[in-house]
């Protein structure tokens, strides 16, 4: 009989005492959350396309903007977190929950001060991103160039 | 006198004399939100931070807990106080505001009994008349301290627990009341290899388990003995599997056992897996518990609060967690 | 058909991402990073730029898009100055909204409280 006064093998026996994951319904909130910050992200983009100087493709900036934009004051107004329990990935994925990493990082310790509160904790959650986005892209492109010089 | 391994039996009746409790919002909208002297509809408390919130929320507790029996700090020998954040921050400030001679306390969220087992002790070995315990924790403090910033996007798990925004304080002295604090068990540290901060009800049952166990065998009684068995923020994961662990122990507490961290929310509120924090096991036991002892409602509770002994480094660190529990027997002198 | 492919395309990005979280028990920071440099890796091999130019927002607004244009930008520049062209052009395209994210979380985080 399996015991559960067992320290050893503790870790894995309590498992059948965990709450189940609903694989499908996060599946499904992060898919609908997630498709519809892109599908805002879409219209936005088309919007900036038809009405003003920008090309279908130059808009792409000034729609990530605007995006960011929203999310952060989804995160003033204390919304991005009740968003993010529901969406999971949803709202995480999207480069709004980019923005909401920094808001929020901000936010939280504006109470610390301006410059080492709020400036200094900025980066706190998404410095993890851009180090290992600007790393990975140098060495991609580090590979790339080099191959291509010794190709062409 | 000690009996047995590890527990404190007190000699001469050693009483409850007071208790103050405040919370928060959510709190308030709890099950209990009636037993609590004091709650805030704002998580700030009308603070301008987090920490200040907390600050208010222990001193009110302890306002509370004195006016109630006209008392002024000049006439406490001793302040026991504790709290989650860093230096326990929060029981230094309210110390420096009262000036009774303190010694803070730390064990996480098993503050709330070992601060009333050393009260009781400093009484019952008549080194003080009077001495004050008060803990306090606040959901946004605890949350920016140990896990994310409050407005962040990442999800939780189901297993989470919530950090109750609150703070209980104690009185305890010689003078009659009708609530004896008659034994208490000092908890070992037990680590079963949970290194999930997520997870802090499955790394604290066996901590509870090994508790409650001992003072089973260190005061002779057993679990019918009891009108409760009080855990204190085990939550919907760690309850379940302390009844199981000590059910394989020949030990059944299954019809007497409630936990705090479910009592304080209803399961509509947002709290994930329940309630959890320092002032969990406080708020309900100086509120809705010393209420029933009060009344006579209750004859003999056992009160385990437990403790994830954990800092955010540690875990980064993937170092487990370890664990402690404390107990403490309270007993209705059989109603006012 | 743009916007049923943006909403499918970028939900389906975000699946991914959930069962990252549940299914491997990552934590939000590492699905995260992940997300990036797999955008990255992608547009190494001049992939993403196809799933763009097939789903629109539905590729530009999830966070590997970072890790494309990271890229993107690094080789721009080190097609005309080689090796040192890397470390000029890694911020060109995303510096956007990487500046945009800054000044709004600073303006936000001057103006509001935080709500728990």
């Amino acid at each position: 009989m399996k015991t559960l006064n067992d320290p050893k093998n503790y870790k894995k026996n309590i498992k059948a005492f965990h709450p189940k994951t609903n694989y499908f319904m996060n599946c499904l909130k992060a898919f609908l959350v997630g498709g519809f910050i892109c599908l805002v992200g879409e219209a936005i983009q088309k919007a900036y396309a038809a009405f003003t100087d920008y090309t279908e493709k130059s808009a792409g900036n000034p729609t990530v903007a605007t995006l960011i934009l929203i999310s952060s004051l989804l995160t003033g107004f204390g919304v991005y977190d009740k968003i993010g329990q529901f969406a999971g990935a949803g709202s995480l994925i999207p480069v709004t929950g980019f923005a909401n990493s920094i808001t929020s990082a901000a936010l939280e310790h504006k109470s610390e001060g301006i410059v080492l509160g709020i400036a200094t904790n900025m980066f706190k959650l998404a410095g993890s991103v851009i180090v290992f986005g600007v790393v990975s892209a140098t060495v991609f492109g580090l590979i790339r160039l080099t191959v291509n010089n010794l190709l062409g | 006198m000690k009996i047995g391994k590890q527990t404190w039996r007190f000699q001469e009746p050693v009483y409850l004399i007071s208790t103050g409790t405040t919370a928060g919002p959510l709190e308030k909208r709890g099950p209990l939100g009636e037993t609590i002297d004091k709650t805030f509809d704002d998580l700030h408390c009308g603070e301008k931070n987090w920490e200040a919130a907390e600050r208010r929320l222990m001193r009110e507790a302890v306002d509370i807990c004195l006016k109630n029996v006209n008392l002024s700090p000049e006439e406490v020998d001793y302040f026991l106080a504790g709290d989650l954040l860093n230096q326990t921050v929060t029981s230094n400030f309210i110390a420096r505001e009262t000036r009774i001679p303190y010694l803070g306390l730390f064990g996480a969220c098993s503050t709330s009994m070992m601060g009333l087992a050393l009260a009781s002790l400093l009484v019952d070995g008549g080194y003080a008349n009077h001495v004050l315990t008060a803990v306090s924790s606040h959901n946004a403090t605890a949350e920016r301290q140990f896990r994310y910033p409050t407005e962040y996007g990442g999800p939780r798990p189901q297993t989470a627990t919530f950090t109750a925004t609150g703070a209980g304080a104690a009185l305890v002295g010689k003078a009659r009341s009708p609530i004896v604090i008659r034994e208490a068990t000092i908890g070992r540290v037990i680590d079963w290899g949970i290194g999930d901060a997520y997870d802090m009800g499955s790394a604290m049952a066996p901590a509870a388990a090994d508790t409650i166990e001992r003072h089973l065998h260190d005061t002779g009684r057993n679990p019918e003995d009891y009108d409760m068995i009080l855990t204190g923020d085990l939550s919907s994961v760690g309850s379940p599997i302390l009844r199981q662990l000590l059910w394989e122990r020949d030990l059944d507490i299954s019809e007497i056992h409630q936990d705090s961290g479910l009592m304080l929310y209803s399961p509509n509120q947002p709290v994930f897996a329940g309630g959890s924090g320092t002032a969990c096991s406080a708020i309900v036991t100086y509120g809705y518990i010393v209420r029933l002892l009060r009344t006579g409602k209750i004859g003999r509770v056992l009160i385990v609060a437990t403790g994830a002994l954990l800092n955010p480094t540690i875990i980064q660190q993937k170092e487990s967690i370890p664990c402690v529990a404390h107990g403490i027997v309270l007993e209705s002198t059989g109603g006012e | 058909m743009d916007f049923v492919w943006a909403f499918v395309i970028g939900g389906l990005i975000c699946v991914i991402g959930q069962m990252l979280l549940d299914l491997f028990k990552l934590t939000p920071a590492h699905v995260v990073v992940s997300f990036v440099v797999a955008g990255a890796f992608l547009d190494a091999f001049g992939l993403y730029d196809k799933l763009i130019a097939f789903a629109g927002a539905g590729a530009t607004v999830p966070i590997t898009s970072f890790g494309h244009s990271l890229l993107h930008g690094a080789m721009q520049e080190a097609n005309e100055h080689g090796y040192i062209g890397l470390a000029m052009g890694v911020f060109k395209l995303t510096s956007a909204g990487i500046t945009s994210a800054l000044l709004f979380g600073f303006l936000v985080a001057l103006i509001f409280k935080p709500k728990g």
